[in-house]
C-alpha cells in the first residue's frame, strides 16, 4: 500500500496495487481540481522543499502547485541561485534545509541515483522528479494515468515510446509503469539512442516509425536531449526529424485513431509536428493537468508515512 | 456487557419512512433540494432514503449525490490511514438545499469535514442534518441533527454503535466497549 512507502524514488520498486492506489486517489483530487474550491487543508502542518539541480518548467510549477492545494508549506531551492556554486555538497545543503524543519523534499538532479543516495543518506522523505537519465516516476504515473482516462485501462493497450530512449528518464519510467499495469511497451528511435539491451526489460524494439504507429495504440513522443548528449548521435535534427518526426500525413496513412502523448518540452517541427501536437488525437495538455492531480495523491500518500513512523 | 440490536430491520424501515415523511413536510416536492450521502457509511442510508423517497413521492425534485470527507478531516496523519472515495455530485450546490445524510453522528468532526467538502460544489442555501443513531453527550464540536432516527446515550458505558446494511437484514449495534 502506497501509505506505507517513505519515498518514491523509482517506479521500478512500486507495486502494481500502490500504482492503482496512487490512481484511485488522484481520481478525487482531480475531481476537486474540477470544483470551484480547489484547496484541501490535508497537508496543513506539513512542509515541502522542492530542490531542483537542474531546469524544470511543467514538473516544477505542477509539484508547487500540488503542494499548495494541499495546503503545505513549501520552500523553493534552485542550484542555480545557491550555496551549491560556492562548494557545497548535496548531502550539507540537504541537511541544512531539513534543520529549518522540512518534512519532505522533492528533488531534481542531473545525477542518475542521486535521490536514492540522498534517501540513504538523510533523514527525510524523498521524491523523485528526475534524476539524470534514471528515472522521472511521477512523469511515469501522470503518463499511464491519462492513459487510463483516455482508453478506460492501461491494461492490454499497445505502447510505443519514440525518440531519444537513451537518455530519457522518462522512458524508463514509463516502461516499468505500463509494463506493471499490463501494458506491452514498444521503443522506437534510431539505433544510436535505443540502449543496447533494452530488449531485456522485455520491450519491443523498432527502427521504423511507421509500423510501430501501425502497431501501437498509444505513442509517446519524446524530445531529443540535446544537453545530455555528449557525441553525435545522427547526422543532423533535421535528418532526425525526417525518419521519426511524427507528422499529420503519417497518422492519415494509418487504418486507425491512435492516442498522442508527450512529456515536454516539445520542441515542435523535430519530434512532432504543431498539427499533431495541437490536433483531435493529442492529450499533451490533459498529460499537464492531470500531472497535479497524481503529484497530490503521491505527497498525500507519502505524508501518511511518516504519521506511522512517528507513531511507532 | 452484551451487544444488542438498537434498531432491527423493521424499525430501521420504519425510520426511513418517517424521514422521507419528515422531508415532504419540510420541503414539500423537495424543489431546491438535494440529498447527499456522506462517504463511507452514510451512502447506505441515503440511498435506501432515495429509494423510499421515489416510491412515496414520485415526481419529486429532489436531486441525489454523495460525498467524501477524506481530505478535508482534520485527523489526517494523526490516527489511521483515511483512503479517499467517490464523490458523485453532478450538479452545484448554489442555492441549494442540502440534505446532508450519515449513519452515526458522534463528535460531529466527520460532519464538519462533510460540509467543507460540500462547499467545494458552490454555496448552499441551507444544510440539514440528518442521521440513523445520534450519540448524544459525546459531540466535541456544535453540530446536531436535524432528523434523527434513535438517539442514544453511550458516554457512561463507553458502548458504541454499528450499523449493518444488507438487504432484507438492516440492523444497528449497541456494542460493549472493547476495552473494558
Amino acid at each position: 500500500m502506497p501509505a506505507t512507502l517513505k519515498h518514491l524514488l523509482g517506479i521500478k520498486g512500486l507495486s502494481e496495487e500502490s500504482i492503482q492506489q496512487i490512481f484511485e486517489t488522484a481520481d478525487n483530487f482531480k475531481q476537486l481540481l474540477n470544483s470551484p474550491v480547489k484547496k484541501t487543508p490535508s497537508l496543513r502542518d506539513f512542509t515541502v522543499a522542492n530542490l531542483f539541480f537542474e531546469n524544470s518548467t511543467r514538473t516544477r510549477v505542477s509539484f508547487e502547485l500540488a503542494e499548495k492545494r494541499l495546503g503545505a508549506d513549501i520552500v523553493n531551492f534552485s542550484s542555480s541561485t545557491s550555496s551549491v556554486k560556492k562548494g557545497e555538497t548535496l548531502i550539507d545543503t540537504v541537511n541544512n534545509i531539513l534543520s529549518m524543519k522540512v518534512d519532505m523534499l522533492v528533488m531534481r538532479h542531473p545525477a542518475p541515483g542521486a535521490c536514492m543516495f540522498l534517501a540513504r543518506h538523510v533523514n527525510a522523505q524523498i521524491v523523485n522528479a528526475g534524476d539524470g537519465t534514471h528515472e522521472h516516476p511521477t512523469q511515469a504515473l501522470l503518463d499511464a494515468y491519462s492513459i487510463r482516462e483516455k482508453l478506460g485501462s492501461v491494461y492490454g493497450k499497445k505502447v510505443v515510446i519514440v525518440g531519444d530512449i537513451l537518455h530519457s528518464r522518462v522512458a524508463l519510467s514509463n516502461i516499468f509503469c505500463l509494463q506493471k499495469l499490463g501494458a506491452d511497451v514498444m521503443v522506437c528511435g534510431p539505433k544510436t539512442l535505443i540502449p543496447r539491451h533494452i530488449a531485456d526489460l522485455g520491450v519491443k524494439v523498432e527502427h521504423n516509425l511507421h509500423n510501430a504507429l501501425q502497431w501501437c495504440d498509444v505513442a509517446n513522443m519524446l524530445r531529443i536531449q540535446l544537453e545530455r548528449q555528449d557525441i553525435k548521435y545522427f547526422p543532423s535534427l533535421r535528418e532526425y526529424s525526417m525518419q521519426f518526426g511524427l507528422t499529420q500525413s503519417m497518422l492519415n496513412k494509418l487504418d486507425k485513431e491512435i492516442v498522442i502523448m508527450h512529456p515536454g518540452p516539445i520542441n515542435r517541427g523535430v519530434e512532432i509536428s504543431s498539427e499533431v501536437a495541437d490536433g483531435n488525437n493529442s492529450i499533451i495538455l490533459q498529460q499537464v493537468e492531470n500531472g497535479v492531480a497524481v503529484r497530490m495523491a503521491v505527497l498525500y500518500l507519502l505524508a501518511q508515512h511518516q504519521l506511522e513512523q512517528s507513531k511507532s | 456487557m452484551e451487544a444488542k440490536i438498537l434498531i432491527n430491520h423493521r424499525q430501521t424501515e420504519l425510520i426511513i419512512r418517517r424521514f422521507v415523511l419528515q422531508l415532504i413536510e419540510h420541503h414539500g416536492n423537495l424543489e431546491n433540494c438535494a440529498i447527499i450521502g456522506l462517504q463511507p457509511r452514510g451512502v447506505e442510508l441515503s440511498r435506501n432514503l432515495f429509494r423510499k423517497l421515489n416510491e412515496l413521492k414520485p415526481g419529486h425534485a429532489a436531486r441525489y449525490g454523495e460525498l467524501d470527507n477524506t481530505f478535508f478531516r482534520d485527523d489526517i496523519r494523526r490516527g489511521e490511514i483515511h483512503m479517499p472515495r467517490p464523490s458523485k455530485i453532478d450538479f452545484s450546490t448554489e442555492s441549494l438545499n442540502i440534505i446532508l445524510v450519515d449513519d452515526v453522528l458522534f463528535t460531529g468532526r466527520s460532519i464538519r469535514a462533510g460540509i467543507d467538502a460540500l462547499i467545494n460544489f458552490g454555496r448552499p442555501a441551507r444544510v440539514e442534518l440528518m442521521v440513523l443513531v445520534d450519540r448524544r453527550y459525546n459531540r466535541e464540536l456544535p453540530i446536531s441533527a436535524d432528523y434523527s432516527g434513535v438517539v442514544v446515550d453511550s458516554r457512561s458505558t463507553g458502548e458504541h454503535v454499528k450499523v449493518e446494511w444488507n438487504t432484507n437484514q438492516n440492523q444497528t449495534w449497541l456494542l460493549p466497549n472493547k476495552e473494558k
